[in-house]
């Protein structure tokens, strides 16, 4: 089993992805719902993806990827963005941050899972 | 069955939005555009959209996720500074989450959602008009380390640009919390620096030493780095470290845009009114001393040998009054602000009480560029505010009955402002259910309003029964609900307007709706007044209470059921002796006597004065608190030979004879 961290503010969204994600038989889900809520979920397992929005409150996305990548427990955990084409730029950043790629929202579930499938596979 | 649970998820997320979204829109709409708490409204409200988009997306909702999409570029626009935050703007986000509303009960019904191409052009045209990509450069002009600039979103990286171009004081804090309590110890955090400020970014790293979170906290500020530390400290939290932000450059480079910006903002100051109204008084004193000259012009003239001294001080009069009235209308102008400002905050609570009595409605507005005197504005917010409460709760049947009654589910409240000569006139108008006269006098019946043998009839003495909603007391709602409350009726908002000198009629038609129509004077800085004497006192009457001055000979004046009356064209108009409504004695026989023909529409009143004297600029002051509560004088004002003489209260006058009339008809 893989295990995922969903952070996303948006619960059906949160949900979805986790359907989608625990329907394929071999991922563990845990869901945050925010930066805060991500960075204790952190330690709590050793996750193998992060699945996060980017526009948050508080803690946005760019911090959380920037936070995993410079992290030596965490450095390795692949990170992919989901979020809506407006945010671009943003999506831009979260790459050049070290994200190992991005699904664009509203996502089919092929998308999200080869995105998921293509960051696991980089590690 | 599959189907039907995910639906279900979507409507329970979306509504959850929208609620926060129209939260988020409510106080944007009341904010300055370009203070901080609208600053972080604007992104909330970013975010709900954000939000929605994406879930409806997810469950395959074309429409409801195009529409969250164009709003989303509306505020993407308006949070990057592509856009300005104006009336045209608001109209759009109000317009765009309401028929996001609509939508989602629709789905929540099984029904299609409506049609949003019109909508998704509008803003389209709308969103071409705006422009500009953002202008990186200001970020070079700050000593801000690198690693925070690449974790700031594009959002954050504006606010950032924005907050540098302002030379807000920018601090850099780092914190450290213990693991365990770093959730509750930032929060606490930056509730705090909220208050002092706009937190630009809040990144997150490991500890230096220990299983602990640091947070990097960018702040923007008007608080020196000492306050910003104690206030920290005050709070509980140690360890904080303070950097204060490096500007590299002189405060004010030069280049054209800087130039641009400075002149703009030291093109505009702000006044208090109060100094407008001590100038005004002074206006009204140079008005005295201009009278004054005028009269002594005249004598000159009537004075041997004088002749040429008198023309010329008659030109230097004639001179004085023109530059007078110029310099007059120059200050009320600076007080003039368009009642626009307060139909947002209308448009507001139409949602909202809408929503609360689960009524469908429409609010069309038009003239909200009609201009009123600012402090008048203030004092109008309630009484419309009353009005329109009215209209939504007692006025729009529910969306069933309305069925039923072969009307659009959808009622219609409407708010109309014009400008009249000196005046300004607001209807608020609603396609409810009017008001039944024979209903609103079983009331007065039952609350001992009207006594039980009144003998008035609904249909002949329609305008008499409405009249009595305006008394104390008096509500025809059967039940009380939440959303008009208990205690505050209509008699208050006719006192309210009253003190603004306006007066408020009613129009109804039982079945098809109510219109209330306030008008009321541009301004209540200085206004015309007629001086007129009765009783042998002398008072003032605001030129813009009386719609007519008739010269009547007394036995033109007729008695029907002990009331006086006299005919006007093809009308029969009720009159009041004003020396009688003060209890003045009555003035020696006349054979002519003057009625000022005052009141609205179906409430026409005559006031018969002895003599009419002169007419002029008057400046209201207050009366003492003894005499405040007197009805029918709303203040007194000094004429040239310093007398002092009373202004009247034509609204509270009027009210006054009318209910007489009610009562007093048996």
């Amino acid at each position: 089993m893989r295990n995922v961290l969903i952070v996303e503010d948006s619960k059906a969204i949160r949900s979805m992805i986790r359907v989608a994600l625990e329907e394929q038989g071999s991922y563990f889900v845990v869901e945050a719902t925010n930066g805060f809520e991500a960075l204790k979920a952190l330690p709590t397992r050793d996750f193998d993806l992060i699945v996060t929005d980017i526009n948050m409150p508080d803690i946005n996305g760019l911090e959380l990827i920037n936070f995993v990548k410079s992290n030596p427990a965490y450095r390795t955990i692949p990170l992919v963005i989901v979020s809506t084409e407006k945010s671009e730029e943003d999506q831009k950043r979260g790459l050049a941050l070290g994200a190992a790629g991005y699904v664009v929202k509203p996502f089919k579930k092929e998308d999200l899972l080869a995105a998921v499938a293509a960051a696991i596979g980089k590690t | 069955m599959k189907k039907e649970r995910p639906i279900k998820e979507f409507l329970a997320e979306a509504e959850d939005i929208l609620e926060a979204a129209n939260q988020a829109l409510l106080s944007i709409e009341s904010d300055q555009a370009g203070n901080r708490s609208a600053v972080e409204a604007v992104n909330a409200l970013f975010r709900a959209m954000h939000s929605f988009k994406g879930l409806a997306g997810m469950f395959g909702l074309q429409a409801p996720a195009d529409l969250a999409h164009m709003m989303e570029s509306l505020l993407d626009g308006l949070r990057l500074g592509k856009l300005k935050l104006d009336s045209g703007t608001l109209d759009l986000l109000f317009e765009t989450t309401s028929l996001l509303g609509m939508q989602v009960q629709q789905l929540g019904r099984g029904e299609e959602p409506g049609e949003i191409a019109s909508l998704l052009q509008r803003i389209e045209e709308f969103l071409s008009g705006g422009s500009a990509t953002a202008d990186r450069s200001a970020l070079a002009r700050v000593r801000i380390d690198p690693a925070i600039l690449q974790v700031l979103t594009e959002y954050e990286e504006h606010r950032l640009i924005e907050n540098i171009e302002k030379r807000s004081d920018l601090h850099l804090l780092k914190v450290q919390f213990d693991f365990e309590s770093f959730e509750s110890g930032i929060k606490n955090l930056n509730t705090e620096l909220k208050r002092q400020g706009e937190i630009i970014c809040t990144l997150p790293s490991a500890a230096a030493s220990g299983p602990g979170i640091a947070f990097s906290i960018l702040v923007a500020t008007g608080e020196s780095g000492e306050s910003l530390a104690a206030r920290i400290a005050a709070i509980g939290i140690g360890g904080a470290v303070l950097e204060q932000v490096e500007y590299l450059e002189a405060p004010r480079p030069a280049g054209p845009k800087q130039d641009a910006q400075l002149r703009s903002t030291s093109n505009t100051v702000r006044v208090d009114i109060a100094k407008l109204d001590s100038i005004m008084n002074i206006v009204g004193d140079l008005h005295l001393l201009k009278s004054t000259i005028g009269r002594i012009a005249v004598d000159l003239r009537a004075a041997q040998g004088f002749s040429g001294f008198a023309a010329n001080m008659a030109k230097v009069h004639k001179n004085l009054e023109r530059k007078l009235n110029e310099l007059q209308n120059g200050i009320l102008d600076v007080r003039m602000v368009p009642i626009g400002q307060i139909f947002g905050r209308l448009s507001q609570a139409v949602r909202k009480y809408a929503k609360e009595a689960e009524k469908e409605i429409d609010l069309e507005m038009a003239g909200e560029e009609t201009v009123l005197d600012k402090l008048m504005i203030e004092d109008l917010a309630d009484p419309l505010m009353h009005v329109i409460r009215n209209a939504v709760d007692h006025g729009i049947e529910p969306p069933k009955a309305r069925r039923a009654l072969g009307k659009r589910e959808q009622g219609t409240v409407r708010l109309l402002a014009y400008p009249k000569g000196n005046q300004v006139v607001i209807e608020v108008e609603d396609d409810g259910a009017g008001i039944d006269p024979r209903k609103l006098l079983r009331k007065a019946v039952e609350k001992g309003i009207v006594p039980p043998d009144h003998g008035l009839d609904p249909e002949a003495d329609r305008k008499e029964i409405l009249e009595l909603i305006f008394l104390p007391g008096f509500s025809t709602s059967e039940t009380v609900t939440e959303i008009s409350g208990r205690g505050v009726g209509m008699d208050v908002v006719k006192r309210n307007l009253s003190r603004l000198s306006g007066i408020i009629d009613i129009e109804t038609e039982h079945g098809e709706g109510t219109r209330f129509t306030f008008t009321l004077p541009i301004t209540l800085a200085i206004i015309k007044a007629l001086i007129i004497e009765a009783g042998r006192e002398v008072f003032a009457v605001p030129v813009a209470s009386v719609l007519e001055i008739i010269r009547v000979k007394a036995d033109e004046i007729e008695t029907i059921e002990s009331r006086e009356v006299m005919a006007v064209r093809d009308e029969t108009v009720p009159l009041l002796r004003l020396s009688r409504a003060f209890k003045l004695p009555d003035s020696a026989q006349q054979d002519m006597l003057y009625v000022l023909l005052v009141g609205l529409a179906e409430r026409r009143i005559g006031l018969v004065v002895d003599s009419l004297k002169d007419q002029h600029e008057i400046v209201i002051k207050p009366l003492g608190k003894r005499l405040a509560a007197i009805p029918g004088i709303s203040g007194a004002t000094e004429l040239g030979d310093r007398k002092v003489v009373l202004v009247l209260d034509v609204e509270t006058l009027i009210g006054g004879a009318f209910r007489r009339t009610v009562v007093s008809s048996q």
